[in-house]
């Protein structure tokens, strides 16, 4: 990838960034922290390694297909979805707001664009992604199946039920991520409750797992254009993205107390004086 | 009054089996899961008819539902089979959001429902599946009598656009509806015309409620019987039609008393045509260890507290049958 296209790419997670906090500020509420740690694998993914259409349509057919599990990080996935063009940017001063298509989770159930199952509950995506790529499968489609998971999400039983059953089938049009902050709601994840080695745990598990630093947007597309070569040999590809929980805002970066928090008038003005507009605020 | 007689038993999982097999035939996009229960659940026909068609999870519940929603995505028609406790109880968050909340086109076909799992004992005898399934927004939920309706319903899930519970079970019993009969999802099955009293049965206790309604001819007693096996859309305009008639209510199912068959009749009742009503399922408890015939007699799910609960209720209503009796 040559420069000019990371720089885009950065120049593209500054603007999503910026509309993460605004959108969390706007409704006092919402989840900043792992939405601007997640960041730059979003905007790599549906800015320059999915193929996609924004034109939804929920079947997919012959487009790449993302499913984001932890459903709490939706702030970065719609803004995402709206820069890329399945909706209107505008519609993101509604998020959280009574009415609005932008729910707290990400759902299908009020026909915004771009979503294809409901996430919040944790765990789950996993299954979905594997249930999609089977599909894919059976109808001879031979394009890729994301999906992005919290670290403090593995923690649900679900994860590993799935993890067996894609490494046991051979699922290998699927690439998963784990956003590896190290944080969660409670606390940092080694004191509330260890998850060890994730590298070893996966591995272990059957899969192909690849490691990046999670806020290097060239290292970030470097990994997703691995994982891809890596793909369609007999395993499923796990990405573990090294992030920091609330990058790209100083007084955020690397706390669990940004997990669910919403900024003040003050911090907000703190917060965007750190992040250029690029394309224009919504 | 129709008399129905059986030349042979089977189980109504037979007739999912059979029924899934058809639907696959029929449509290519069917698949299947199935979580470590395939003899149990009578999937082998399809397995060995479509084996790429064909997902064998494990033993875990909550993946397959997860996997059978994301199966739709790309057209897919996934048909997940457990015992009907695994189908539900273990896996409700995963039903609710990632099926019923999404929207999703998922078939969860659930045997061993209900007191008739027998031996295994309360651990596996859910009585509260229909009400937790009957709870989430856009689930249709179906509880079948015999083993041609199981089959026809199975066929008949696979052509509707939308999550379904679809609840049978494991004992043989008199399989007395028509063979390669057309089932109308959501539509009430007139068992018997009456006009002293509605018996309103479901799953298993529809052949019951059949010899309940001889026993009470016998009487004197002219009982309506109608089978609801979609619980969920309720036939609302078959129960106002036929209590509007008969003025008092039996409802018969082998499931919890709470959330059931019966509290659905009951709602549209008490809010369009309150009218007493009796019921007979279990008596909010667990069941326990035994055959199913002994359960079945032990828990009250039988022709006989049919006719008892229509002997009550008659006489509630004060019918001009109650007086005679």
């Amino acid at each position: 990838m040559n420069n000019s296209n990371v720089e885009l790419l950065k120049s593209l997670a500054s603007q999503v960034r910026r509309d993460i906090v605004r959108m969390v500020h706007s409704c006092q509420s919402g989840h900043p922290g792992g939405s601007l740690g997640c960041t730059d694998y979003l905007v790599a993914l549906y800015f320059s390694e999915m193929y996609h259409n924004p034109e939804f349509n929920m079947n997919g057919k012959e487009e790449d297909l993302f499913f984001l599990s932890n459903g709490h990080i939706s702030p970065v996935f719609y803004s995402i979805l709206a820069r890329s063009g399945y909706f209107e940017i505008s519609e993101l001063s509604t998020f959280r707001k009574l009415g609005s298509r932008l729910q707290g989770h990400p759902t299908t159930h009020e026909g915004l664009p771009g979503i294809r199952v409901a996430s919040g509950s944790l765990g789950q995506g996993l299954s979905v992604a594997i249930g999609a790529a089977l599909t894919k499968k059976l109808n001879g489609d031979d394009r890729w199946v994301f999906s992005l998971h919290g670290d403090g999400e593995l923690q649900e039983g679900q994860i590993w039920e799935a993890a067996m059953f894609a490494a046991h089938n051979k699922v290998d049009n699927l690439i998963a991520a784990v956003d590896v902050n190290g944080q969660q709601i409670d606390g940092p994840t080694e004191k509330v409750l260890s998850l060890g080695s994730l590298r070893e745990k996966w591995l272990a598990f059957g899969w192909d797992v690849l490691e990046t630093e999670g806020n290097d947007m060239e290292q970030v597309v470097g990994a997703i254009r691995e994982a891809k070569n890596r793909s369609n040999k007999g395993k499923p590809v796990m990405i573990l993205l090294r992030t920091s929980m609330g990058y790209g805002v100083d007084f955020m970066a690397g706390s669990h107390k940004w997990h669910g928090v919403a900024p003040n008038d003050e911090q907000l003005n703190a917060a965007l004086v750190q992040l250029e507009e690029t394309l224009g605020d919504y | 009054m129709k008399k129905y007689t059986y030349s042979e038993k089977k189980d109504t999982r037979s007739g999912f089996g059979a029924g899934l097999l058809e639907a696959g035939r029929r449509n290519t996009d069917v698949v299947a899961l199935c979580a470590d229960l395939i003899g149990s659940l009578k999937m082998q026909d399809f397995i060995n008819a479509f084996p790429e068609r064909f997902f064998q999870v494990g033993i875990a519940e909550a993946n397959m539902i997860g996997m059978a929603a994301g199966l739709t995505i790309g057209g897919k028609i996934p048909f997940t089979g457990t015992f009907a406790n695994f189908s539900t109880g273990r896996v409700y968050d995963q039903i609710r959001q990632s099926v019923a909340y999404s929207g999703k086109n998922v078939k969860i076909c659930a045997s061993h429902a209900g007191l008739t799992l027998g031996e295994d004992g309360a651990t596996h005898q859910i009585l509260e599946d229909i009400g937790l399934m009957k709870m989430l927004p856009g689930m249709t939920v179906i509880n079948t009598c015999d083993f041609n309706q199981t089959k026809a319903a199975t066929i008949a899930v696979a052509e509707y656009d939308g999550p379904v519970y679809l609840r049978f079970g494991r004992p043989v019993v008199p399989v007395f509806t028509a063979p390669d009969q057309e089932f109308k999802i959501g539509k009430a099955w007139m068992v018997n015309e009456g006009i002293d009293v509605s018996i309103f049965a479901t799953g298993h206790l529809v052949w019951e409620a059949i010899l309940a309604g001889e026993k009470l001819a016998a009487e004197g007693i002219n009982a309506e019987i109608i089978n609801i096996h979609t619980i969920k859309p309720l036939d609302e305009e078959a129960v106002l039609r036929s209590v509007a008639k008969t003025g008092c209510v039996v409802t018969a199912e082998e499931h919890n008393r709470l959330g059931g068959l019966g509290d659905s009749i009951a709602q549209v009742l008490a809010s369009k045509l309150p009218s007493p009503q009796e019921y007979v399922a279990v008596n909010d408890s667990f069941g326990e260890s035994g055959t199913p015939e002994q359960l079945m007699k032990k828990y009250g799910l039988d022709s006989e507290n049919i006719v008892k609960a229509v002997k009550r209720v008659m006489q509630r209503a004060g019918s001009r049958k109650g007086v005679l009796l």
